[in-house]
């Protein structure tokens, strides 16, 4: 069944708004996307009939918080074929599980001298944990470069991988240019090598399945908020070889087995890194999204945003002093561009007024726009509810911009 | 010499002749272009305010009693926006400078521009509009 937007719109009730007095156009996905009724109304069902704390109390309400809680890790388990469903650990979001393996992982396993390889394309929740542990070990951070489209150099990142190197982390799709990167072949490299690789799998989540156990990634982490999911809660996926070994991120109540003033004993795994109370109802929103995901399947939404994806491309090809940031060889949900002669904050200020949210600026990633010398980018992200009348209504608007300021 | 309430009363007279956004921005845009350039020497790190999307420059000197603002943006409606704030600002004390409200700018329409999410610069450009007011209006009264 090939995607029909017009009737998927109906289900995210908040496309029905107007911004600016024009009827909005959401074309900032890659930042959040919208949630679709399923999932707002799974909020509302939790602290309407089922709020109650989880893992404690012999209360039935506790009981069966604690059953939908652990379905849905269940749930997550499936949808990316982990191997165990205690491989699953609940976060705040990406950020945190990059922060939680940056922190846990170092600390046991990198020592001074130590190498640790991210890529040149990396969000900044990809790059400062990293900088920050590496400082604390005395370890070195590595950048795999990228070549002018915006791919990774395979052959430099071969060249890299030694004996001092203890983690790989890499960006599955960059949020700033779209290249979908090779993760199986740098798994592969990293693997030949014993070396564990993360893969930040934010952006790729929304646009293509994921088999963990396909990839043999070591960990994998990825946000409910850009999956159609709510904000606030996020996934971390690691081997139970590699989480077994690491030591707590946070600490507090769910995380132990026995306190006592003397010593404590931690909880085994996944409960071990996830101290307090967890997001019980966003965790179980998260769930709703992935049925919907799973319900409309990752083959048509490909299908559909490929072809908004190409349409945008060929579209603004056609308009005077466009230049693309990243043309890379496979793409994912991502177009970011700029005209030579108008700044961005200025593209996006019009857009904004005509009611089209895109994203302008460095996209969190700065050292991508030092690499293509640009102030930022106008980026265009998509999800499966746009529609092609909607890059129509963006072209219109651009070419109302370049008669502006052109 | 008009106060900064007079000019600022002349702007917000000036912008209700629009009715449509694209010609008060049409206008924001000339005056961005038209404003008149800061010095080479100005325009370096030394007086970049940095915004997470659009870079604004500032310098101030202290003549005669009141306060000249140059500056730039390498945006064009950021650059409009300063066009206006220079005009109210330039060229009066310091004293009047810091207590300036700069309500025009909400009363035509432009507030959402000084927003943190927007962080072209614009706000802690006027922050430090009034820092060097402040510094100037001290050197004053020590010399007093």
């Amino acid at each position: 069944m090939s995607i029909q937007p017009d009737i998927l719109r109906q289900a995210f009730p908040i496309l029905g708004r107007q911004v600016n007095n024009q009827p909005l156009v959401y074309l900032d996905n890659a930042a959040t996307t919208h949630k679709p009724t399923a999932v707002i109304d799974r909020l509302r069902q939790y602290y309407e009939s089922e709020n109650s704390n989880i893992h404690r109390a012999a209360h039935l309400l506790s009981q069966q918080a604690t059953e939908a809680h652990e379905q849905a890790r269940s749930s997550v388990q499936s949808f990316i074929n982990a191997r165990q469903q205690h491989e699953v650990i609940f976060t705040r979001g990406t950020t945190e599980a990059l922060n939680l393996v940056a922190f846990s992982f170092c600390k046991k396993f990198v020592r001074a001298g130590d190498e640790i390889l991210i890529s040149a394309m990396e969000h900044h929740s990809n790059i400062v944990p990293w900088q920050i542990a590496c400082q604390e070990h005395q370890a070195v951070l590595k950048i795999i470069p990228m070549n002018e489209k915006g791919d990774l150099q395979m052959d430099e990142y071969r060249d890299m991988l030694g004996s001092k190197t203890r983690l790989v982390s890499v960006t599955h799709v960059s949020n700033a240019l779209g290249t979908i990167n090779p993760v199986k072949e740098i798994i592969d490299l990293a693997h030949q090598q014993n070396v564990p690789v993360l893969i930040d799998g934010a952006q790729a989540v929304p646009h293509m399945p994921v088999d963990v156990q396909d990839l043999d990634c070591d960990f994998y982490c990825f946000s409910g908020h850009k999956m159609y999911g709510p904000m606030g809660v996020g996934i971390l996926y690691g081997k139970e070889e590699w989480l077994a070994k690491m030591p707590p991120y946070q600490s507090g109540g769910e995380m132990i087995k026995e306190v006592s003033f003397r010593k404590t004993t931690y909880n085994e795994l996944p409960f071990k890194f996830e101290a307090g109370t967890p997001n019980v109802a966003d965790i179980l929103g998260m769930e709703a999204a992935i049925r919907f995901i799973r319900e409309l399947g990752y083959a048509p939404v490909a299908e559909h945003e490929n072809d908004l994806l190409q349409y945008a491309i060929e579209n603004l090809k056609k308009l005077d002093n466009v230049r693309f940031i990243g043309t890379p060889a496979k793409r994912a949900g991502v177009v970011s561009f700029i005209f030579n002669d108008i700044h961005p904050y200025d593209t996006g200020t019009i857009l904004d007024k005509m009611g089209i949210a895109v994203r302008t600026g460095h996209h969190c990633a700065q050292p991508i726009m030092d690499f293509y010398q640009v102030p930022g980018t106008v980026r265009i992200s998509l999800a499966v509810y746009n529609t092609r009348q909607e890059i129509d209504v963006l072209i219109n608007a651009l070419k109302t911009v370049r008669e502006m300021f052109g | 010499m008009s106060t900064i309430r007079e000019k600022e009363q002349e702007i917000i007279d000036e912008f209700e002749l629009f009715d449509d956004w694209m010609d008060k921005y049409n206008v924001i845009i000339e005056l961005g272009k038209s404003l008149p350039p800061i010095k080479e020497e100005h325009k370096q790190e030394k007086f970049l305010i940095r915004g997470c999307q659009a870079r604004v420059w500032l310098h101030a000197d202290y003549k005669n009693g009141k306060v000249v603002y140059t500056a730039d943006s390498d945006a064009l409606i950021t650059k409009g926006i300063i066009a206006l704030l220079i005009r109210v600002l330039s060229g009066q004390p310091p004293r009047d400078i810091i207590d300036a409200d700069l309500s025009f700018i909400d009363r035509i329409g432009l507030k959402d521009h000084l927003s943190q999410t927007r962080s072209n610069g614009l706000i802690n450009m006027i922050k430090q509009m009034k820092l060097y007011a402040l510094a100037f209006q001290k050197t004053r009264s020590t010399k007093q």
